[in-house]
């Protein structure tokens, strides 16, 4: 057991240092969820995708440099601490991509993921439904046979960064009998197609961070048909785990955030505070704690499966809880408009996407503990 | 990089975890409690046989280490046993005798034949310990009978002298490791229940009220374990201190969790003290505090950032 880099990991992060020493705007961009920010935003992720810097981990012939996890984990943690800028294009790859690269064609691979490697095509996740939301099989939008594809009617909604993004992926009902997780067909479909009317719906601090999308007739070729046409919830959930295990958020979100909390709290705390003290006290423990628990995993063999779950409850809890100690440090400031508080608002939203908390708890309870399964 | 238990580190503690439940524990801590500590003494002796005590002291004097993934994996499995006894005072005297004081007694413990108490400030067991030591290693008096515990099987010792402001960390280390065995046990003995225990026709594992709980002492005690590991493997450098005291924070606040969930789950059979899972409980929230309580060790990781 040991905690030591080799020297090509030690190589990799002096190199993704220095690159984004030069590279990393010096005024932070406007939030990536304005449309001025949007477009900002884009523009980062071609500079990224330049330089084979968005996807480190992809083979090269889609984009990345088909580094280790390991180098991942120290290209997230360099990334983070050097304050760059969001992802604007995550959805796409981590969610989709990976769902490409087990269940699409070669052609569907060339086609699509050296583009959105580079930041020229921007993907939005459809799953949600106004009537699935936690119980996603009871999904009603239809995919309907005609020729040579499909025509999606129907409602998806909650669909992050959709007001700007420029394509879709999700599940649709392709077999009108059908109930629950069969007969789902899952497809690609772009946002600006005759068709689909694209509505952005404010977040809690009224920036239009995601949009429901309302589909009329809406044309799908059969070559943006992602695995077998009625196996959709097999092929979308064969990566689900992707979502909440490291990829969605790693661990170098945590321990830069931490530090910048911890540069706060020796700035503005008042030193009898200890109250507050040891909330900075106790987030530095739990970054360190998920940073830990990254190494171990990716040091073990085996599929984390089920796990993922603990670590989309740990995290969401830790960002909630170290962004509410940043507004407290600030004080009277805390309400106002920061880089701080557009974080702390984005961490809001972390027990409910990806799979609710509660929802992560049955499953823990349910496959982790052997607990029976209970009514649903 | 490999953050992850060796296939010997993992036979180790498989060794000592099957030996301490073929044990049957429960019994031996009722014994000890009362005062007789025959049956675990014997326990110390197996457990010293397996080599637990002979990986906390140098090569020179009579043992293999320090190892402290080791130790970290065998106290999880002592605390998982809920073992009575001063294993922590004495892995922890074993570290200090060996960096500063005099090795004499090292032969002895490695051989399991010496059990070694220390001043953090009170005495645990020192009733039972050949030797109560201050945690500058030099021999202490234990003045007068054993101060009452929460937990029965901690019999504690006043002791005449200076006390330190601050345990050391090595023993920091120790405590934190059992305590997570504690709590993973009382998790896994609460599943179970969970599963057995009926109400309203169904088991009350069925009801998410139950299962959120359980899953939520997971997620914790999870979590504190690779701050344990990651404490053990930084020994020896200048970030022990701190990361044993965050490891300590975690694994407290998780242990002791864990035990009231337990409790709660077991309902009024969990509050009984002739049930078992009450022994694990008990010792829960002793261990919070024992070794410094987690606001002192918090203080201690502030005072370091
Ligand atoms: C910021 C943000 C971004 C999002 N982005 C996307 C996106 O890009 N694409 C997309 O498809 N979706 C997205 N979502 C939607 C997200 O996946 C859903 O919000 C989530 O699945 C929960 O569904 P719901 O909001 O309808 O809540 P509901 O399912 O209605 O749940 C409401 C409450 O009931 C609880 N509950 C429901 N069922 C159970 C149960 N069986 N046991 C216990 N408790 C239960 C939930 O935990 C929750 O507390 C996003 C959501 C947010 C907040």
């Amino acid at each position: 057991m040991d905690l030591e880099f080799g020297a090509a990991d030690e190589e990799f992060r002096a190199e993704v240092r220095a690159w984004l020493a030069e590279h990393v705007p010096a005024e932070p961009l406007p939030s990536l969820e304005t449309e001025e920010g949007f477009a900002r935003h884009r523009e980062w992720e071609r500079t990224l995708g330049a330089d084979r810097l968005s996807v480190v981990s992809w083979p090269r012939e889609h984009g990345g440099r088909g580094v280790s996890v390991l180098q991942w984990l120290v290209f997230e943690e360099e990334y983070y601490a050097a304050n760059a800028p969001g992802r604007v294009s995550q959805n796409g790859i981590n969610l989709l991509a990976p769902t490409l690269m087990k269940h699409g064609t070669p052609e569907q691979l060339a086609r699509v993921l050296p583009p959105m490697a580079a930041g020229e095509v921007i993907w939005a996740q459809a799953w949600s439904e106004p009537g699935a939301g936690s119980d996603l099989a009871a999904l009603r939008a239809t995919a309907t046979r005609t020729d040579g594809g499909w025509l999606l009617n129907g409602q998806k909604t909650w669909s992050s960064r959709a007001a700007f993004a420029d394509r879709g992926f999700g599940l649709f009902r392709s077999d009108p009998e059908s109930e629950r997780h069969r007969g789902l067909t899952y497809l690609m479909f772009p946002l600006d197609a005759e068709g689909v009317t694209v509505r952005p719906i404010g977040r809690l601090d009224g920036k239009p961070a995601f949009a429901e999308l309302f589909l009329d007739g809406v044309f799908v070729p059969d070559a943006d048909v992602i695995g077998e046409p009625g196996k959709g919830w097999n092929v979308a959930m064969s990566t689900a785990g992707n979502e909440r295990g490291l990829t969605l958020r790693s661990p170098g979100r945590f321990t830069a955030a931490t530090e910048r909390l911890v540069e706060l709290w020796k700035e503005r705390a008042d030193p009898s505070d200890t109250a507050l003290r040891d909330r900075v006290a106790d987030a530095w423990i739990r970054s360190r704690a998920y940073r830990l628990k990254g190494f171990e995993t990716i040091s073990r063999d085996d599929d984390i499966g089920a796990e993922s779950s603990l670590n989309k409850i740990f995290w969401s809890d830790l960002d909630v809880a170290l962004h509410e100690t940043a507004l407290d440090l600030l004080g009277a400031d805390g309400e106002l408009e920061s880089e701080w508080l557009e974080n702390y608002v984005f961490s809001l939203a972390g027990p409910i996407y990806a799979g609710t908390n509660e929802i992560q708890r049955n499953v823990i309870a349910e496959r982790l503990l052997g607990l029976p399964r209970g009514a649903r | 990089m490999k953050f992850v238990l060796s296939e010997e580190q993992r036979m180790f503690a498989g060794t000592l975890r099957r030996l301490l439940a073929d044990a049957g524990t429960a019994t031996i801590v009722r014994a000890w409690a009362s005062g007789d500590h025959g049956p675990g003494r014997e326990l110390w002796s197996a457990l010293a046989e397996a080599g637990l005590f002979a990986v906390a002291v140098p090569e020179e004097h009579g043992g293999a280490g320090p190892l402290p993934v080791e130790l970290v994996a065998a106290m999880e499995e002592v605390g998982r046993a809920a073992a009575p006894g001063p294993y922590v005072e004495t892995l922890a005297a074993a570290e200090l005798l060996a960096r500063s004081g005099d090795p004499d007694l090292l032969p002895g413990i490695a051989e399991g034949a010496a059990m070694v108490s220390l001043a953090v400030p009170h005495a645990l067991d020192a009733d039972a310990a050949d030797t109560v030591l201050g945690t500058d290693g030099k021999p202490r008096a234990a003045a007068g009978g054993p101060v009452t515990s929460l937990d029965p099987a901690r019999r504690l010792f006043r002791v005449d002298g200076e006390h330190p402001a601050e345990p050391p960390a090595f023993g920091v280390l120790m405590c934190a490791a059992q305590q997570l065995g504690v709590g993973r046990a009382l998790l896994d003995v609460t599943v179970e229940y969970a599963k057995a225990r009926q109400q309203f026709g169904r088991p009350i594992g069925e009801y998410q009220a139950v299962k959120h709980h359980l899953a939520g002492a997971m997620v914790e005690l999870e979590f504190a374990r690779p701050l344990l590991y990651g404490a053990a493997l930084a020994y020896g450098t200048p970030e022990f201190g701190r990361d044993a005291a965050a490891a300590k924070v975690a694994v407290s606040e998780a242990s002791y969790g864990a035990a009231k969930i337990a409790l709660q789950v077991h309902g009024a059979i969990g509050y009984t003290d002739e049930y078992d899972p009450s022994l694990w409980i008990r010792k829960a929230r002793a261990l919070h505090s024992a070794w410094g309580t987690p606001a002192e060790h918090r203080a201690r990781v502030a005072a370091s950032l």
